[in-house]
């Protein structure tokens, strides 16, 4: 080749530089939309647990960040009526079989299940999807329970002397969800006031 | 070597020299989004979309990509179109992100794009190099489905299910119960079922061949001759 070797590093350059500017433009362009999509879908996802009759504001917006299990911070949504909590809802985590799941909870102010559903996990389909609520109604059973009810010590799948079901052939997942409820419940026990404090 | 015909160009996509049933390029996503008919057709349609894009770009650039530079030029070319492809999907086709969202970055991590532009689209001229894009992205899209089809019918019983979420309500027809539900073999949905469900279809395709009289050879670009 006759060519200098920086030319390459040019030609390299010049490239990068170019889609550089194409992928920040369409950044600029779609940043927007984007975060707008986020919002309707958390929108969404909350509608699904927090019944729409119990609230007068905006959960989406009406949020308080407090410590969670982990040690990291969790945004809890609150629904609130004539000035007061009526619900919390916040994201809880529970392993599976693949991986880590991602649920969204809902609690009223009695600390009662108020709806519970899968946002986002990686179990095999066809087997652990059956929490999905679009597959089977397994994960609407959770609704109106408690931590007293069953006793906390119930709050397990069959398979390990608890009163939930397992599906067949796939326990770990619920067992996973089963002890993400629990413990989601249990960080609604420890900052009751502080979520359900009127600001 | 003369530029290849339209008709060669496109049997050679479709079936001869096939992506994934001939050449095996792209196992990665091949094995991973094949559990389903519907999750293949959706990574092969997104895949199609960024074969066909970055051939026409690399066609069209030919003329300034050294040899020494080309593979890092190509590169970045298919991450580019896969980020172009994500955020506009993410942005104004959000329902269709939410099902596919999943498969596009994985395209990155799919030879199938690169091997194409060094082996057509950086010798070929433009048209050609976009079809050759557009055939073999179909035709990686025809063995996904193909494959996803045999591993959804044995491990789940179903055919198409979901079709309607990723290509809208008018195609609900196409979900289809095959077996009655829990008598699936489960392995066919996990990992070891993606490759005995391409071994299977690979092992086919190269009997029709045989049948139809075509020299097969092993390995190698090329393998129906």
């Amino acid at each position: 080749m006759s060519k200098p070797t920086y030319i390459h590093g040019i030609i390299l350059g010049a490239f990068c530089l170019g889609f550089g500017v194409v992928l920040a433009g369409t950044d600029m362009v779609t940043s927007a939309p984007i975060a707008q999509r986020a919002l309707e879908d958390k929108q969404n996802a909350l509608s699904k647990v927090i019944p729409p009759t119990i609230h007068d504001n905006n959960p989406v917006t009406d949020t308080v960040v407090l410590t969670g299990h982990d040690g990291k911070p969790l945004t809890v949504y609150r629904a609130t009526k004539g000035g007061k909590v009526t619900g919390v809802a916040y994201q809880i985590e529970g392993s599976g079989y693949a991986g880590e799941m991602r649920l969204m909870l809902a609690v009223d102010a009695e600390g009662k299940v108020l709806g519970v559903r899968a946002l986002a996990h990686k179990e095999t389909p066809g087997l652990g999807d059956k929490i999905e609520v679009a597959k089977t109604d397994w994960i609407t059973r959770f609704t109106g329970l408690s931590l007293g009810n069953p006793a906390a010590d119930k709050w397990k799948v069959k398979k390990d002397g608890g009163v939930f079901d397992q599906f067949s052939g796939a326990t770990i997942t619920p067992r996973g969800v089963v002890a993400a409820i629990r413990h989601g419940l249990e960080f609604y026990a420890e900052n009751k006031s502080k979520l359900l404090e009127v600001r | 070597m003369a530029t290849p015909s339209y008709s060669t160009i496109v049997k050679d996509g479709l079936w001869d020299n096939n992506g994934v049933l001939c050449m095996l390029l792209g196992m990665c996503p091949t094995m991973a989004m094949t559990t389903s008919a519907t999750n293949g057709f959706g990574m092969g349609l997104a895949t199609a979309a960024v074969m066909a894009a970055s051939n026409l770009l690399v066609a069209i650039f030919r003329g300034y990509i050294t040899y020494e530079v080309r593979v890092p030029v190509y590169i970045l070319i298919v991450a580019v179109m896969v980020t172009l492809v994500d955020l506009t999907m993410n942005a104004w086709m959000h329902e269709l992100y939410k099902v596919l969202g999943l498969f596009i970055p994985l395209i990155v991590s799919n030879c199938l794009p690169l091997a194409r532009l060094e082996a057509f689209a950086a010798k070929e001229p433009v048209l050609p190099s976009l079809a050759d894009g557009v055939f073999m992205g179909l035709g990686f899209t025809l063995a996904l489905t193909a494959i996803g089809a045999v591993r959804e019918i044995s491990g789940n019983g179903t055919l198409f299910a979901d079709a309607s979420l990723l290509l809208g309500p008018a195609f609900k027809f196409m979900e289809m119960r095959i077996l009655p539900a829990d008598t699936g073999v489960l392995m066919m949905i996990l990992p070891p079922g993606g490759f005995l469900a391409t071994g299977l279809l690979v092992a086919g395709k190269r009997l029709l061949d045989l049948r139809a009289g075509k020299q097969i050879s092993m390995g190698g670009a090329h393998c129906v001759g």
